[in-house]
């Protein structure tokens, strides 16, 4: 096989980049410790840890981005300084970004362009920006514009132009994201390719699935620490969560019998024009939800999940009443605060900015979503004590680690602001709970809590609709699930009825949309 | 070696305190400096800018005279700016509170209308500061119109308008062709708090002032609302609040209470209508909110210490020969350096040592 023999050509002992004791300090927090890291040519090496273990501290430092602390970065076995990413790209190494670094109104050839240090004419880089698409099956039209693109199509732009400068080692975060089952298998058809080229990877995932499938070597992070390099293939995904949370996960159990009663929530024909230039239109959205009922929304993210809730929540009020029913009342046309009064009640995406005033206090933030309902407020004054109950009350039901009584909702980490977040809305026993992506850079123990809460509320009787990105979390907790596709929603299935692959399709734009099936083919 | 801001992780109490503190340091160093280049001996200056005033009554009764009005107009832009609305243009709210609480004192003159006429000029003065404030208001919620503008601009508009009346309409006919109105009768006039003294009823409503900005903000759910849209609009929205309504709505509170300061100046110390009824007062109430740290409590202190610098002023004028318009340097300078010091409650410096490892690596 080709693999072996240049495999052969490489010293084995000399790895393509090494990390020696890389440490990185902010103040008195050790973002990273002393991590020593070997990645070997042809090697797909996965970088695994929850939210805060220190992986983007870890890769920013060997792309140049931040300065390490102390240790050294060995490249070839020589050390090297990396005063910044063209330094980085200049050697040799390549990353691709999980957020996108592109201007919507801008062509891809001009994206690509704009990302090149190279003095190379627009036309000779354009000529082999798309040599190179297809030389690696990632198919692109330079002159297209990007706001056109589908976001697999935006990922294609930030690997064609890092494959652009010819990278021996390609750093990738958490490339599968956004990507639908089936995108993501045509991703690890060119990652194969590039490793058989002798190129080495490191691969940011918390899919332990994937992780096992592709890569050769993982190496695990804990808070700022190195656990573990493992080979993966040997793992099971449980021992391999095992090592990046440090003990064992709460299983989320569903209730042995639910009972579905009468519908709480009724969208009919619901069309939306969108806010903003580049939005998505919402067209002609139906479903029912019933109480003691989990329905489940797929989607690659863009495809109007955030149009829906702004629409569900009154955020953006509909014009008929009658599109939006909440427990029996039409409720399209009333804001956010009457629909929380009918007993709805919302959780957003954004915790920072959105579902919480950053630099306020959770007291204040528990008053935020809490004055429309119960005691908080008494003719027009704040009830501080009621608050404050709230905020202890979520703390202690949700387990939410913060260092005083009442700190600022900043000060929080991810999980346990989420974890505040959703219990500051289940413990007001809401009829109705619409949240979206409820565990989204979230910790697995605190994933497992928020998860757990939803299918107790539902148990109790409570319609919950769940919008995300992760099909392994609907599989796990959704009775139903649609896919949204550039503002339509697929016709809800039984999670037991469907396959990853059906949804992959339908989150791919097949069979939404009419029956014409070419469609998939633009994927 | 190399200086950086950085972010703090958690905001600074401490620094949250003294940074107005820090900035008035500032401000009196940048002052010596500036004494010294004129010529005059900083010390004894700043000793007739700052400890003098305080050393006899009538200055300090002057002091809370003009304190009255930079603190009632302060705490109804602290409104605005907390709901990031920035009304800029308190000086014409002012000035058109003054000019409509004339008018019935005007009208009334020499008749013998009972005590009901100064309530109903105070009235109309409020009324008229929130209308008047209310149109860029307006403009802004409608059509999108900057609000900093359109405000600003409306203060050039009630300044002629002032000039015009005096000047025509209701120029006093024994008053030798000077721009000004008659003096007010009794009845349309602020009583005096001590018999002979400056000290006016004003200074007791603008306390009263500050005590219900502090519970409208600490204690209420319209100044929750307030402080929400503000600091974090996404989730106020979220929260249900409207914010084009909290615009309106605070603009006509900081209109009415600029409007209301303007005809108290003018039934209380002024005593009658004139041009240059202000010093400028609803510019400087924008250092005095911000100096105060947009709290209620803070701008009243803010509001009594750019009062001294007022009469601070005057009196080095008359002492030292140093030009009144110093005042208006320092005010603008101590903004300055409030406005600066304010981001060290969210960073702060620290010095950064470039890696000698960069020498020895190897390129």
């Amino acid at each position: 096989m080709l693999a072996t023999t240049s495999a052969a050509q490489h010293t084995d002992a000399t790895p393509l980049l090494q990390t020696i004791g890389l440490t990185k300090r902010y103040g008195s927090f050790l973002a990273n410790d002393k991590i020593d890291l070997d990645i070997r040519p042809q090697e797909i090496h996965a970088l695994l840890g929850e939210n805060g273990a220190g992986k983007s501290t870890l890769v920013k430092m060997i792309y140049g981005l931040i300065q390490p602390s102390e240790g050294d970065i060995r490249w070839q076995g020589r050390t090297i300084v990396l005063s910044g990413p063209s330094d980085a790209r200049a050697h040799g190494i390549g990353m691709v970004f999980q957020h996108f670094s592109l201007f919507d109104n801008l062509t891809v050839a001009e994206n690509v362009a704009l990302g090149l240090d190279g003095k190379e004419p627009f036309k000779d880089m354009s000529a082999r920006l798309e040599q190179v698409s297809r030389t690696y099956g990632l198919p692109l039209d330079p002159r297209r514009e990007v706001w056109q693109l589908s976001v697999g199509e935006r990922q294609r732009i930030e690997i064609v132009r890092a494959l652009m400068q010819n990278p021996q080692f390609l750093i990738l975060d958490e490339p599968t994201a956004v990507l639908t089952p089936q995108e993501a298998d045509q991703l690890f058809v060119v990652l194969d390719r590039l490793r058989a080229e002798g190129r080495a990877i490191l691969y940011i995932s918390h899919k332990l699935e994937e992780v096992k499938r592709l890569c050769d070597t993982a190496t695990i992070l804990r808070g700022g620490r190195k656990v573990e390099t493992c080979n993966p293939k040997a793992e099971t995904a449980a021992s391999l969560a095992r090592m990046m949370v440090g003990g064992e996960i709460m299983e989320v159990k569903a209730a042995a019998s639910r009972q579905i009663t009468l519908p709480r929530l009724l969208v009919n024909d619901l069309s939306l024009a969108p806010d903003d230039p580049h939005g998505v239109r919402l067209e002609h959205i139906s479903f029912e939800l019933r109480g003691g009922e989990i329905l489940g929304i797929a989607g690659v993210a863009g495809n109007g999940q955030d149009e829906l809730f702004a629409a569900l929540s009154g955020e953006r009020p509909a014009k008929d009443p009658g599109t939006i029913v909440i427990d029996g009342q039409a409720a399209g046309h009333l804001s956010i605060t009457r629909r929380r009064k009918l007993g709805a009640a919302f959780i957003p995406e954004e915790r920072l900015g959105h579902g919480t005033a950053p630099r306020m206090r959770l007291s204040e933030n528990a008053l935020l979503t809490g004055h429309a309902i119960g005691n908080m407020v008494l003719h027009g004054f704040v009830n501080t004590a009621a608050t404050l109950k709230t905020v202890d009350r979520t703390t202690e039901t949700f387990d939410v680690r913060k260092a005083k009584r009442d700190p600022e909702a900043a000060s929080l980490s991810g999980g346990n602001l989420q974890k505040f977040i959703v219990g500051r809305e289940i413990l007001r026993d809401p009829v109705v709970l619409v949240v979206n992506q409820p565990t989204w850079g979230v910790d697995a123990g605190a994933a497992a809590v928020i998860r757990q809460a939803l299918l107790d509320l539902a148990a109790r009787g409570a319609a919950v609709l769940v919008t995300s990105q992760d099909l392994d979390e609907l599989a796990e907790i959704a009775d139903r699930i649609a896919v949204m596709f550039h503002g339509r929603l697929s016709a809800p299935v039984p999670t037991a009825e469907t396959s990853r692959e059906r949804l992959g399709l339908l989150m791919g734009g097949s069979s939404i949309e009419a029956p014409e099936a070419p469609h998939a083919a633009r994927a | 070696m190399r200086l950086v801001l950085e972010k703090r992780a958690e905001r600074s109490t401490i620094i949250a305190l003294i940074s107005p503190l820090i900035a008035i340091g500032l401000t009196i160093v940048t002052l010596c400096i500036l004494f010294a280049i004129l010529g005059k001996n900083p010390i004894s200056a700043l000793a007739v800018y700052f400890i003098d005033p305080l050393t006899d009554g009538y200055s300090l009764q002057e002091i809370a005279v003009k304190a009255t009005p930079l603190v009632m107009i302060a705490i109804g832009l602290s409104l605005c700016y907390l709901a990031n609305a920035w009304n800029i243009g308190a000086e014409g709210q002012f000035l058109i509170g003054a000019v409509a609480g004339s008018w019935l004192a005007v009208k009334t003159q020499g008749t013998d209308a009972g005590h009901w006429v100064l309530p109903a000029m105070l009235a109309l003065g409020a009324i008229a500061g929130a209308l008047y404030a209310l149109i860029p208001a307006i403009c802004k919620v409608r059509f999108g119109a900057s609000e900093i503008l359109t405000s600003l601009m409306l203060v050039y508009v009630a300044d002629l308008l002032l000039d015009y009346l005096v000047r025509g309409p209701w120029r006093d006919p024994q008053g030798f062709n000077f721009p000004t109105t008659a003096e007010f009768d009794p009845v349309a006039t602020v009583p005096t708090l001590i018999e002979g003294g400056r000290l006016h009823l004003g200074s007791i409503v603008a306390l009263l002032v500050v005590a219900a900005g502090a519970v409208l903000l600490g204690r209420t759910i319209k100044g929750f609302e307030i402080r929400v849209v503000g600091a974090a609009p996404r989730a106020a929205r979220f929260g249900g609040f409207n914010a084009n309504q909290l615009v309106l709505l605070t603009f006509a509170i900081s209109g009415a209470l600029a409007g209301l300061a303007g005809i108290i100046e003018v039934a209380g110390p002024v005593g009658h209508l004139q041009p240059g009824i202000s010093p400028g007062y609803g510019f400087t109430a924008i250092i005095v909110a911000f100096l105060g740290r947009l709290n209620p409590i803070g701008i009243l202190i803010a509001g009594l210490f750019l009062a001294l610098t007022f009469i601070g002023g005057e009196q080095a004028q008359i002492a030292m020969k140093i030009p009144l318009d110093v005042t208006k340097v320092f005010q603008g300078i101590l903004l300055f350096y409030v406005l600066a010091c304010d981001s060290l409650i969210l960073y702060r410096f620290r010095l950064i040592s470039t890696s000698p490892k960069v020498q020895s690596g190897a390129r």
